[in-house]
């Protein structure tokens, strides 16, 4: 029952994927054989595929975070051939389809590696450190009720689409997972100039990014050495611009702002 | 002064410092090549020399002389600072299959490792010709300088000092390519309208530069 | 049981306002006497949360994701209704009302939608004032755009990912009052029971998906935000982990369930390209706005087709079927969504269908894109295209897409009185979760407004009425209740440990699913209900002795959580059947085929059906107790839904 293409023939794939019982265990990639996998399938129907067969053979499947399955949920979190996300660029785990890859082929599955984020089985890792970070400062203080009409808050058009283009950041961490120093500073950028670039952002605007900083640098992540990969592998192309909006921002915060800490 | 300190020891201030350092050693790269190109002129070593006897002995020239030891203490320390830290950031496990070259360019991945043969070549470099014009006993010129000239062009007749200099303006090159507009993203100094120009001028400045440098080996093993 | 829906008295337009001032408020320094769970952290939930919190009541909120940012409100595509009238096109909050109480085809309760329609106006005041990116005017002003049919611009949205944006500004207020200590996250812990203590809801018990810990939570007061039971299709547009557990142990605890026949099927989804598909993709209702639907005129030609003897392009102008511009010529391919499922599978019933598998209708953009040009329609549409393109490896510039119908929402879902207060005392159920605005139906861009609208403006204010008559003591675990509840969660995750069976959780999910949708998907009948329900109650029986789940509790185990999900599928399917068994006549989303007008539209009986059917849970395999609540529309005249 081909789909698009009813040309395209079923694969027989070898998957190593990496195995590890819970956050102390040790772990290692193990191999795995799937067969008639059809090109038209997602990666995380493949893996479906495996954990079915895993599980009727009475073996534990393989644990991977996953929900939405269409891109937009920032779950699904796959290093696949030494690539976040696969070797499609701007698409999620879960939207990388199978017709990407040739029978016959090995492919590599490792979880997210980062100190801050630590696995919690298999393919599953703790990403908390990136909720700890808007914690510290990923909004504005209004409280429920209270607001002025909508339409008193003005944005010029041109600001409210950049603002538009960083917020659409979907948290799932493939930055810190490209990036050769686990750095964070992609996600954080794109939060911090979200908020810098609108006029709601405003009033908060140096406290924002001098404790989110402080967060991320706490939560262990790597410093941006400006490499480009997060932004060559995020799946919904936030802009390395994010990241220089986001060093002036705490340039000028630290140079101006009241605090003394 | 706690907020300065905290500040510039945060992952950011630290890509500030490195920036800020390195765009500072940048421009005396630029003088350092302009002072250089005297070894060009076909005067037997004397307007070279004069140059060099005077970066030796003017006292501003001296002074500055420790900012830049500074420039290059500070550049060094933070990157080694922020590599252990980013090393650390990875966690105990790496990845076994990691095909990061098709996502970013070589040269920004490796400039620790630029930067390391940069600092070879450097104390090569300094113990070469610095030292001994400082504090060595080179031979006066016609008009009593120290004859640095012709240290610098028998130095350069030999191919494996030839080497040397060049491969480290390589690294040196591709360590400013990444380096350049890397100090100006750190800096929150982009724009859409100026960022592309800084771009390619850091492209033809980091090429310029080192192949300026280059130029000199060269001159003299196979023209001199 | 008498249903008090508790509507306030007066005239629909001062009811809120009125019950507002009735409502007894908790004193101030009292709030922080007070325990509140909020379970679930989508929109309903996650507005929720923050808004007890900044009230100073101590919130606990629980989220079965690794972070509240993932509910699957982020994958709302459209917009959000409010009753701005920005647009100077004739809205008002009475009209935003009326096309709601028309577009649910009369089966909801007129002093809620109203109250929806007037706070529609401040969510998007809320909204903006967080930062919220929403589409904007050159001059800086809030876009609009006529979303789902409606003959306004009443729509604010952020391009194609509105409720992203709108679930992360009120992540971004939950993650403020965490950060303030006055809500306590829990992620990665799902509720797998409700406590009940002397008839009120006191707290629940959970299960830490990470180290399979059982805890057990007190509160004064316990919300649910859980969202919707799609996924009882197994195939739908919702998230793999969407579930009905919550609300159906809740359920099981006492609280009604209120017209769980009421889904809702939507028009423009990528079709099933295989026996392993997991879900099903949404593509925009937007698209309809452009893109004509059509099929071959005969048989043989779609047969011809999809045999790829011959290629679309080979079929005629004249051989093409545009069936709904020629069946609805006023409203063409921009039919509610239930009218343009049901005429897309009719055709596919017919033998029309295209793609391999027959089950897909053509969505055709070759007019617009002739007459803007390619590069018109990908400004418009190029994120979709592109996602179309990604999944099905084929270009929507140079073919038409296929599409097919999915199940999207559930309009149905727990009984709750004005106050969303459910008929246990103590327990509130917010957006999707409960059965309360919708009708039979769902209208475009109406989702993300009543789970904001709950969660932001009217469970603060309701949920102040109930604690101010509760004496702000502590609430404990030490009631036996827990200790039971806790011991029946327990008992429970043993069974599935210990069936030791051949059959996976996901394999009964799909047996279950096929049955829904075969049975009571689009076109139900009494004969074909009965049938199903025979065909659960087996599925579920061999479910409880042919399970197989692997691993320990003791540890993250996906396969254990799926199978407890199931299990609650398994039920709650059948209480599904037997609604729509139970409701003869067809309406909205319900359109049972014994009951149609003689052009084949739903034939809704409003003398025996103007009532929302509330069940009552009787015990484990005992027919379930129905309840009537009676409707009464005295601001609307009850009409047959036109739109030819």
């Amino acid at each position: 029952m081909a789909g698009s293409n009813p040309n395209a023939k079923p694969m027989d794939l070898t998957l190593k994927v990496w195995r590890q019982r819970n956050r102390t265990a040790d772990g290692q990639l193990v191999d795995y054989q799937v067969k008639n996998i059809s090109p038209d399938m997602s990666f995380l129907e493949m893996l479906d595929v495996l954990n079915e067969d895993l599980l009727h053979k009475g073996e534990d499947p393989v644990a991977f975070d996953h929900d939405c399955r269409e891109g937009i949920c920032g779950s699904c979190n796959l290093y696949i051939n030494g690539r976040a996300h696969g070797p499609e660029p701007g698409t999620t785990t879960c939207q990388l389809h199978m017709r990407k890859f040739k029978d016959g082929d090995t492919i590599v599955v490792e979880p997210w590696r980062a100190a801050a984020f630590p696995v919690n089985r298999d393919l599953s890792v703790d990403r908390s450190a990136f909720d700890r970070i808007i914690q510290a400062g990923g909004y504005v203080s209004v409280n429920t009720g209270g607001v002025p009409d909508a339409n008193e808050i003005p944005v010029p058009k041109s600001i409210a689409d950049r603002a538009f283009d960083a917020a659409t950041c979907i948290g799932c961490g493939a930055c810190v997972a490209s990036c050769k120093n686990a750095s964070a500073m992609l996600f954080v950028s794109a939060k911090v100039s979200q908020l810098a670039l609108l006029p709601q952002g405003q009033v908060e605007r140096k406290t924002r990014v001098e404790n989110m900083v402080a967060q991320m640098d706490k939560e262990g992540f790597g410093a941006c050495t400006n490499i480009g990969s997060c932004a060559a592998e995020c799946p919904v192309g936030i802009s390395l611009e994010n990241i220089a909006i986001l060093n002036r921002e705490f340039l000028a915060a630290k140079a101006t702002s009241n605090n003394l800490a | 002064m706690s907020w300065l300190s905290n500040a510039l020891s945060s992952s950011i201030g630290r890509k500030i410092i490195m920036s800020i350092t390195g765009l500072f050693l940048c421009s005396f790269l630029v003088i350092h090549l302009i002072g250089n190109l005297q070894l060009f002129k076909n005067d037997g070593g004397v307007a070279f020399n004069i140059y060099s006897h005077f970066m030796g002995t003017n006292p501003v020239i001296r002074t500055i002389e420790f900012v830049l030891l500074a420039g290059f203490v500070f550049h060094i320390y933070e990157a080694i600072a922020l590599t252990g830290r980013n090393k650390a950031a990875r966690g105990p496990q790496g990845y076994k299959v990691d095909n990061i070259g098709q996502n970013s360019p070589w040269q920004s991945r490796n400039m620790g490792l630029l930067g390391t043969i940069i600092l070879i070549f450097l104390l090569v470099h300094l113990y070469n010709f610095f030292y001994r014009a400082r504090f060595g006993d080179l031979d006066p010129d016609i008009n009593s300088n120290d004859d640095l000239y012709t240290l610098v062009a028998s130095s350069f007749k030999q191919w494996w000092y030839v080497l040397l200099y060049v491969l480290a303006q390589v690294a040196l090159a591709y360590h400013l390519i990444h380096g350049f507009k890397s100090a100006f993203q750190t800096l929150g100094l982009t724009h859409r309208k100026y960022t592309p120009f800084i771009t390619y001028f850091g492209y033809a400045f980091s090429i310029i530069v080192c192949a300026g440098f280059a130029a000199m080996p060269l001159y003299f093993f196979f023209l001199k | 049981m008498k249903l008090d829906a508790k509507i306030p008295e007066g005239p629909l337009a001062e009811k809120w306002e009125k019950h507002k001032f009735n409502v007894k408020l908790v004193n101030p320094a009292n709030k922080r006497k007070y325990d509140v769970i909020v379970v679930g952290t989508g929109l309903a939930g996650a507005s929720a949360a923050a808004s007890l919190a900044e009230l100073g009541y101590n919130v606990k909120a629980f989220s079965f994701h690794d972070s509240p940012r993932r509910a699957h409100s982020i994958a709302a595509q459209g917009g959000i209704n409010a009753a701005k009238n920005y647009q100077n096109d004739g809205d008002s909050v009475f009209r935003l009302f009326y096309d709601t109480i028309k577009g649910g085809d009369y089966r909801a309760r007129e002093a809620n939608v109203y109250r929806l329609a007037q706070v529609s106006v401040n969510i998007i005041d809320q909204c903006v004032a967080q930062g919220v990116p929403f589409a904007r005017e050159y001059g800086g002003l809030l876009a609009n755009r006529s979303f789902g049919g409606a003959q306004v611009s009443r729509t604010f949205y952020a391009r194609g990912q509105t409720g992203q944006q709108l679930l992360l500004g009120a992540y971004s207020a939950l993650m403020r009052q965490i950060a303030y200590g006055k809500v306590k996250m829990y992620n990665r812990t799902e509720m797998l029971d409700l406590v009940v203590v002397d008839g009120q809801a006191r707290g629940i018990i959970t299960r830490n998906l990470i180290t399979g810990e059982i805890q057990q939570h007190a509160a004064h007061a316990v919300v649910l935000a859980t969202g919707g039971y799609g996924n009882v299709f197994y195939l739908s547009t919702n998230a793999k982990y969407s579930n009905a557990t919550a609300a159906w142990r809740a359920h099981k605890k006492g609280a009604l369930f209120a017209n769980p026949c009421f889904t809702q099927i939507h028009p423009t989804c990528i079709p099933v390209s295989g026996d392993y598909q997991s879900k099903l993709t949404l593509m925009s209702e937007s698209l309809r706005n452009d893109g004509r639907v059509w099929v071959p005129k005969t048989v043989e030609m779609a047969e011809r087709l999809r045999k790829g003897e011959i290629r679309v392009s080979d079929i005629k102008e004249e051989d093409r079927d545009y069936f709904l511009e020629r069946k609805y010529p006023a409203f063409g391919n921009l039919v509610p969504r239930d009218v343009a499922s049901r005429n897309a599978k009719m055709m596919c019933d017919e033998g029309r269908g295209v793609g391999a598998s027959g089950l897909a209708v053509f969505l055709d953009f070759s007019e617009i894109i002739q007459r803007i040009g390619v590069e018109g329609v990908s400004q418009k549409y190029g994120n979709l295209f592109a996602m179309y393109e990604k999944i099905t490896d084929e270009n929507p510039y140079e073919m038409p897409m296929r599409i097919y119908p999915a199940v999207h929402y559930t309009m149905g879902g727990l009984w709750v009185d004005y106050n969303l207060q459910t008929n246990v005392p103590g327990l509130y159920a917010t957006g999707e979760c409960n059965f309360s605005d919708h009708g039979a139906n769902r209208l475009g861009a109406s989702a993300l407004m009543q789970g904001l609208a709950d969660g932001y403006f009217v469970i603060p204010y309701t949920i102040g009425d109930y604690l101010a008559n509760t004496p702000p003591k502590p609430v404990t675990t030490e009631h036996p209740a827990f200790q039971e509840a806790e011991a029946q969660v327990r008992e429970r995750l043993q069974r599935f440990m210990g069936i030791n069976g051949t059959r996976t959780p996901d394999e009964f999910h799909k047996a279950l699913g096929h049955i829904m949708w075969e049975y009571c998907g689009m076109a139900r009948n009494a004969e074909g209900l009965q049938h199903a329900k025979q065909a659960i109650q087996q599925l579920r029986k061999e479910f409880w002795s042919d399970l197989k789940v692997t691993g320990l509790n003791e540890e993250l185990n996906q396969t254990l959580e799926k199978a407890g999900r199931v299990a609650d599928f398994l039920e709650l399917g059948e209480l599904m059947v037997d609604d729509a068994y139970n409701r003869n006549e067809s309406c909205g989303g319900h359109f049972r085929e014994e009951y149609q007008t003689p052009e084949g539209e739903a034939l809704r009986d409003d003398e025996n059906y103007a009532y929302v059917a509330a069940w009552q849970y009787q015990g484990d395999n005992v027919p379930e107790v129905l309840h009537k609540e009676e409707l009464t529309f005295e601001n609307v005249k009850l009409t047959q839904r036109s739109y030819k």
